[in-house]
């Protein structure tokens, strides 16, 4: 691959996550809308489509303050934390054969050290903000990170038992046959459920909560700094959707009539679909209730997955 | 677990139900005709005011939004020189028209007064008074009262019987 090539590349996949991560505003409100029997934004534009824009530049003119009692650096560098993380991690995701920014041999590891950083911006966002309810959220955000991070790693294991690799396009050229979904049911369930309180979505959008912390982390946010966290969290929605289908669901493998890349986003659009329907209905749990599922529930049954896996591996081995 | 994927599935099938949105400005609301809306003034059937200037209704209010002026012509009927609702205040309780021993004024249903300035939602009596009967055809006070106001003779509305003679002792 050339230089320009390569370049292309990944301008090609800022643009177009970034642009999908924003369509998700539209994309999210319309679904939202439709579950609970009303239309949601339909006016600006064919289909309301125009709610993009209108939406971006109202943040990009909203008055964007900083709290004379923050900590102002950081208050400034926690949101692009988020962004900057999950940008990071989609640079190994194999889009379609060829099509992706850096075929790492350790993959898998680069995504989960990435997608864990992103609770910095949490934390330091809280901390920075000085703001009783912002620190609740941020303390909140660190004891999800604890409740989730474990079995999350624990859970790709047994993908990467049966594929023998980190790669994740060597994960998705061992899915040729079966996809993984088929194989570690288990794991997909427990890995989707973890990613789902990766990207502090709702029923586990424990440190936002607005409900009884108002807007929990960046309750003092405002303007575009806010923007990056709602950019950050739709981004990690497409990032989780877009892994979930590169370990699970057999990226881009799919019947020849369309083309691989196709087949990619079809299988991510059906996850970001789940990813709404699970906001639309279920409530969200307390904090303590997610450790005690995590360490207690989640983390045994990934371990007992491991250990079947792996005895499998070695009996067919045999 | 099951009960999540149940409700999960269940929302999901709201996709194919009845949308309740109604688009308003090209769809409009079905009123209900006892709608507490905009308030109006109305006439009786022969094109006189109703409103005697009582004051019961500004009485009423619990608001103070109405404020009139009574006066009286030169037959002795009763009419409002000027009938003045402040819309920024009224809070469409309905008071007035329980109040209104005429039928004069009346709540109506419609809601759509928005206004760009405050001032604009002072409505005078030119404003208030309507070229109907409302919600009571064929009501005319002047022809059930006892006094005469140019409307009809004594003695001459209706269920009214004719004076009494108080010089005689006949019956």
């Amino acid at each position: 691959m050339t230089v320009m090539q390569h370049i292309w590349i990944v301008l090609g996949v800022l643009f177009v996550f970034l642009n999908i991560a924003a369509g998700l505003i539209w994309v999210e409100r319309r679904l939202l809308a439709m579950w609970q029997d009303r239309l949601g934004p339909n006016r600006a534009g064919p289909l309301g489509l125009m709610i993009v824009l209108a939406d971006t530049l109202k943040l990009f003119f909203k008055e964007d303050w900083i709290p004379p009692f923050a900590d102002k650096w950081v208050f400034i560098f926690a949101p692009a934390i988020v962004v900057a993380s999950v940008l990071m991690s989609f640079v190994i995701i194999p889009f379609a054969p060829g099509i992706l920014v850096a075929d790492l041999n350790v993959g898998l590891l680069f995504f989960l050290a990435m997608s864990s950083l992103g609770v910095y911006s949490i934390v330091l966002g809280g901390w920075a903000s000085n703001n009783k309810y912002s620190l609740l959220g941020a303390l909140r955000g660190a004891s999800q990170m604890i409740a989730y991070e474990v079995f999350m790693g624990l859970s790709l294991m047994g993908v990467v038992m049966l594929s023998r690799s980190f790669n994740l396009a060597e994960i998705v050229a061992a899915q040729e046959k079966v996809w993984f979904v088929f194989l570690q049911p288990v794991g997909f369930v427990i890995f989707f459920i973890a990613g789902l309180a990766e990207t502090h979505r709702l029923p586990f959008d424990i440190p936002e909560s607005e409900s009884e912390l108002i807007a929990g982390f960046h309750a003092e946010y405002s303007g575009m700094k806010f923007g990056m966290f709602f950019i950050g969290e739709y981004l990690g929605i497409t990032l989780i959707s877009a892994m979930t289908v590169t370990l699970f669901f057999g990226g881009w493998l799919g019947p020849a009539f369309l083309p691989p890349v196709v087949w990619f986003f079809l299988k991510t659009f059906v996850f970001i679909g789940l990813f709404i329907l699970l906001r639309a209905s279920l409530p969200r749990p307390r904090y303590d209730q997610l450790l005690e599922y995590g360490w207690k529930l989640l983390l045994p049954l990934v371990l007992v997955n491991l250990l079947v896996t792996g005895a499998i591996a070695l009996w067919m081995k045999h | 677990m099951i009960s999540h994927l149940r409700t999960m599935w269940l929302v999901f099938l709201h996709l194919f139900h009845k949308r309740e949105t109604i688009q308003y400005p090209e769809e409009k609301v079905a009123m209900r005709p006892r709608w507490r809306g905009r308030i109006v003034l109305t006439k009786d059937p022969d094109g006189g005011e109703r409103c005697v200037g009582c004051y019961l209704c500004a009485a009423a209010c619990p608001v103070d939004c109405i404020a009139l002026q009574a006066a009286e012509d030169e037959n002795g009927r009763r009419y409002p020189e000027f009938f003045r609702i402040n819309f920024s205040r009224c809070i469409f309780c309905g008071y007035c028209e329980e109040a209104c021993p005429t039928y004069a004024i009346q709540l109506t249903p419609d809601f759509e007064m928005a206004e760009y300035r405050r001032q604009d939602l002072v409505y005078e009596k030119e404003d208030l008074l309507i070229d109907s009967q409302g919600k009571y055809p064929g009501y005319n006070f002047y022809k059930m009262a006892g006094l005469s106001a140019g409307v009809k003779e004594k003695g001459k509305g209706e269920n009214e019987e004719a004076p009494v003679d108080i010089k005689s002792l006949l019956p």
